[in-house]
């Protein structure tokens, strides 16, 4: 099939359609996807720095990222220096950008700081929203997108993913009733329709996608890893060490009686 | 006791002239005996009996690694947010220190928690020790200040919001509120100027508090000696020729290897979370306090930690104004009786029965309904409000104000059982 059309199945408590009428039902509702991501591909990590530097570090900053960390990506400094360093000369330096906070709020707004972005709006956030923008010629910026309705930026990666419209359909059963949550709002699903193909397949583009989500939940605590191989032995240990005191104990206790 | 009276150390070990010359000049020995090797304790003790030395081992791992983090946090409003990514990611080990001080945290309201609903279980308030109850109580309040200063050092959207919200309740105080809050906060919004002096009371002042107030409970604790789960006093039957207890122990060696191994398994599940569920799903660490603060941007849905939501609940479920005084005001107010109500517990349980196992029926369903109310109160507490959900905290913090003011009556009807004049085991 030549058409590309990638599929995204949101339940909304379609709040912004419906106007809030009762709280609870006010809050908008939208099905995430579970970012397929791990933290410990090094080869995707390496793909989604490349992307990071050359399609968010532009904008956005990560301020509080060192370009050295990436050598625990497995990268040389020389790697790194050649490669992903384009706003800084020395390999300690922060991931800091050029354009000024006063600047960007002047033009359209500040873009936020990405060096902890994974752990405030979560992996499966970034995997939806970087997948949900489409053409939207009511937006000033010509595009929207499903997670982050309004959203200010536009799609960094379009010429990749190529332009696509959003085509919403309420859920129907069999019967032809509508389906409803159980919140009793309507439960919408959204199809996209590529209207000029990009670079990329959907597949390709779901695979960038994937790798930036991974550097950026990567970078959001680069001990991640370390932190769990460490627990394994940390846990280990201390279930040997709880044995030993059990049985000490046991030991001290076994001529008290009550 | 003189110097001159004192024997000379006598043991197995090669200190005997050192301990000997030490006791000489400070009460080394009959300190030691007092507390420890002569220090009886019920031979009965259960498992909710872990939770006093587990909190106090949480002390002592929130005071280290909270040395740690002040050498490295900057408690400044420009610097602080990035101050604790960098102890995150540059400092070594800062990240595990960071972890272990936001995991305690939560493990100290847990084993307090615990050890509260012990004593409430065990009648461990009731005559002789309402003033060990009651330093335990300050303990309590105390700690609860701590964890409120403490959360904004981050400096996050959790921070600031949360702290805004909680300086803002003492405005609610008719006549001197407005006043009393910027008193507190030091500046008309949470700024720079609070957070230095929040930093000031999280790190110095309470902590000191905080000790002296752990030296009482224990003072008051092996003045009057411990109870245990059958709520009988174990002084009343002595050995006539050791005047030992009969049904006590020496807590030295006895509980301090059995408390070694409590340290051990709860050591154990504290490195599961620190190691591999430091947000706890984000009831440790909340997402949004990954978003440096903003004083422009309120986030839609401010929560407070756990440890605090059935507090906060019963804050929200108030809203009805009333004899002219805002509802806000109501809530506070309520949710103030609601805490300090707590103290006056030693005095409004009647039962003959201080344990649970000799109670009556409607002791044992009051208590649990009441640790369903807290329950459900605490989870309301981290949701957003909706008309069912406020209805549910208004029926729960019913429930829990009437569980403390029934209390003389019903403990008084109660049919108790009568109680057994040694310990038991079970």
């Amino acid at each position: 099939m030549r058409r590309l059309l990638a599929m995204l199945v949101l339940a909304l408590l379609a709040a912004w359609a419906l106007a809030p009428l009762t709280a609870g039902a006010s809050e908008e509702e939208i099905k995430l996807e579970s970012a397929p991501i791990d933290v410990r591909d090094v080869a995707s990590l390496q793909a989604g720095a490349r992307s990071f530097v050359n399609y968010c570090l532009n904008c956005h900053s990560a301020s509080l990222m060192r370009y050295s960390r990436l050598r625990d990506l497995g990268l040389s400094d020389r790697q790194i220096m050649d490669n992903l360093m384009f706003t800084a000369d020395k390999i300690g330096e922060m991931m800091n950008i050029t354009m000024s906070r006063k600047d960007a709020a002047d033009w359209f707004g500040p873009a936020p700081d990405l060096s902890v972005i994974a752990r405030s709006r979560g992996a499966d956030w970034l995997w939806s929203y970087m997948r949900g923008f489409y053409r939207d010629a009511a937006s000033p910026t010509g595009w929207n997108n499903t997670v982050f309705v309004g959203v200010g930026m536009p799609h960094v990666l379009w010429k990749l993913q190529g332009e696509r419209v959003l085509k919403q359909a309420v859920m129907k059963d069999a019967a032809g009733n509508e389906l409803k949550d159980s919140h009793g709002n309507v439960i919408k699903t959204a199809t996209f329709q590529t209207i000029r193909p990009g670079t990329l397949s959907a597949v390709e583009y779901d695979t960038v996608v994937r790798d930036l989500v991974n550097f950026l939940v990567w970078m959001g605590e680069p001990n991640q890893v370390f932190r769990r191989q460490a627990g394994i032995v940390v846990v280990a240990f201390l279930f040997g060490f709880s044995l030993l005191t059990y049985f000490l104990y046991k030991e001290f206790w076994k001529g008290v009686h009550v | 006791m003189a110097a001159a009276e004192k024997q000379p150390v006598t043991g197995a070990g090669p200190f005997n002239g050192i301990l000997t010359w030490v006791d000489a000049r400070f009460p080394l020995m009959s300190t030691w005996k007092e507390h420890l090797t002569e220090y009886y304790a019920p031979k009965n003790f259960n498992f909710w009996y872990y939770f006093g030395s587990l909190a106090l081992l949480v002390l002592v791992i929130q005071i280290a690694t909270g040395i740690v983090l002040t050498m490295n946090y900057k408690p400044d409003a420009n610097l602080a947010f990035a101050a604790v990514e960098y102890i995150m990611r540059e400092v070594p080990w800062g990240w595990l220190m960071r972890y272990m001080h936001s995991t305690g945290a939560s493990a100290f309201f847990i084993c307090i928690y615990l050890h509260m609903f012990r004593g409430m279980l065990y009648g461990s308030h009731r005559k002789p020790r309402e003033l060990l109850w009651i330093f335990g109580m300050l303990i309590f309040l105390c700690l609860m200040g701590e964890a409120f200063f403490g959360y904004l050092l981050p400096w996050g959207q959790m921070s600031y919001w949360g702290a805004q919200v909680i300086v803002n309740l003492f405005a609610a105080i008719p006549f001197i509120g407005p006043d009393l809050a910027i008193w507190i906060r030091g500046d008309y919004v949470v700024s720079d100027a609070t957070l230095n002096r929040f930093f000031a009371f999280h790190v110095i002042l309470l902590p000191l508090v905080l000790l002296a107030l752990v030296a009482a409970h224990l003072l008051a604790l092996h003045e009057v000696g411990s109870n245990n789960p059958d709520g009988i006093e174990i002084k009343k039957r002595k050995d006539p020729k050791t005047g030992i207890p009969l049904d006590g122990i020496p807590f030295h060696p006895y509980y301090t290897v059995k408390d070694i191994f409590g340290v051990a398994v709860f050591l154990f599940v504290f490195a599961i979370v620190v190691f591999f569920a430091p947000e706890m799903g984000g009831y440790f660490l909340e997402q949004n306090n990954f978003i440096a603060a903003d004083p422009l941007k309120t986030p839609l849905h401010i929560a407070p930690v756990w440890y605090f939501t059935p507090y906060y609940s019963i804050l929200r479920a108030n809203t009805i104004n009333f004899l002219w005084i805002d509802a806000k005001v109501w809530g506070v107010i309520a949710m103030g009786i609601s805490v300090m109500i707590f103290f006056l517990l030693p005095w409004l349980d009647r039962s003959p029965a201080k344990s649970i196992r000799y109670r009556g029926p409607i002791f044992k369903f009051a208590l649990a309904l009441f640790v369903v109310c807290f329950l459900i109160l605490g989870y309301l507490g981290t949701q957003a409000v909706t008309e069912g959900r406020t209805l549910l905290a208004q029926v729960c913090t019913v429930i829990y104000f009437l569980f403390f003011l029934l209390m003389p009556w019903y403990t008084k009807i109660d049919k108790c059982i009568p109680e057994p004049d040694r310990v038991t085991k079970r």
